[in-house]
């Protein structure tokens, strides 16, 4: 039982992430995308006039489903069943956040950014508030995010999917390579 | 209760994001820097089996559960396909998350991530707000 516990290799989470796309259809006729649920919860809370919120959002509630089910499925794999080894990263990432402060401990997120103390500060605020901010309103822009662009859209051969996948991973390399390193020194 | 089906694939979405461990900042970070192809590789194995079941549910004309036929899925261009990406890539970078690790992240007991969730929820709202005065 110890693969229950370990990390699984890219060769293995791929391909299983790759099947969702035919589960989804053959079950219910349904596009595998998780960032339309964003817009899902503000239809159902918020819509006040804006039409991108409404309609009948009980239609899509499978959506919602799916995106409780995602909730579930980080608390099995990353709480229940946990890797009790710190992530094993590349040497010279870890090296690079070393220069920070920041440790690789057991768990997939580093405490000392994602604490509710650094939240009230201005760090905490850039990485959790702007940066969630950011991708809320940006894959809402692009209607799509990695998974309704980069895996199924990119699987159903859709081009301008491979131009929104191509600009996600431009937007986040020129940010950690020329942004994320002012905020990582606040 | 006819929806429950996709509370447990939405489960085993989040299971293999988190031991994939495709919801970690870290992960994330390394991607962007190059410095390792454990990403790279679930998007150069994931994309290839969702193309080829693709395939075969075409080639063989294979109907959904309730009869249907499956429609393939379409995602014509827009301008925002270039600027809302390029957005929501900063917010990756920041984050370590796209929207379904966000939730992941949440469940695997980061629970300050609600956070992150909620504020893109507001992303998502503010966008709604003034899309009519942004470039399609």
């Amino acid at each position: 039982m110890n693969w229950i516990y370990q990390p699984w290799p890219w060769y293995v989470a791929g391909p299983l992430i790759g099947i969702t796309v035919p589960l989804l259809l053959l079950v219910g006729n349904k596009n595998l995308g998780i960032s339309s649920s964003f817009r899902h919860m503000c239809a159902a809370v918020l819509p006040m006039r804006i039409p991108l919120f409404n309609y009948d959002w009980k239609k899509e509630s499978w959506s919602l489903l799916f995106a409780a089910g995602v909730i579930i499925g980080g608390f099995l794999a990353g709480f229940v069943f946990a890797n009790p080894d710190p992530i094993a990263i590349a040497q010279s990432t870890q090296d690079y956040f070393a220069s920070f402060g920041i440790a690789t401990s057991p768990g997939l997120m580093p405490t000392e950014l994602f604490n509710w103390q650094t939240l009230f500060s201005a760090k905490g605020f850039l990485l959790m508030i702007v940066g969630g901010f950011l991708v809320g309103f940006g894959t809402r822009y692009a209607r799509g995010c990695t998974s309704g662009h980069g895996i199924l859209g990119l699987s159903a051969l859709q081009w301008p999917s491979l131009v929104a996948t191509a600009s996600f991973f431009a937007g986040g390399i020129l940010f950690s390579k020329y942004v994320l390193p002012y905020i990582l020194s606040l | 209760m006819k929806n429950i089906k996709y509370l447990l694939i939405g489960t085993f979405f989040g299971l293999v994001l988190t031991k994939g461990e495709a919801i970690s900042w870290y992960r994330i970070q390394e991607m962007f820097r190059f410095e390792s192809f454990h990403m790279f590789g679930i998007f150069m194995t994931a994309v290839p089996v969702g193309a080829l079941s693709l395939w075969i549910i075409r080639k063989f004309k294979i109907k959904s559960s309730d009869g249907s036929d499956i429609e393939m899925p379409r995602k014509p261009y827009h301008h925002g396909i270039i600027i809302g990406s390029l957005l929501f890539g900063f917010g990756w970078a920041l984050t370590g998350a796209c929207p379904g690790p966000i939730y992941a992240q949440l469940g695997s007991g980061v629970l300050v991530t609600v956070v992150t969730l909620l504020a893109a929820l507001a992303g998502t709202w503010t966008y709604g707000l003034v899309q009519k005065y942004l470039p399609d």
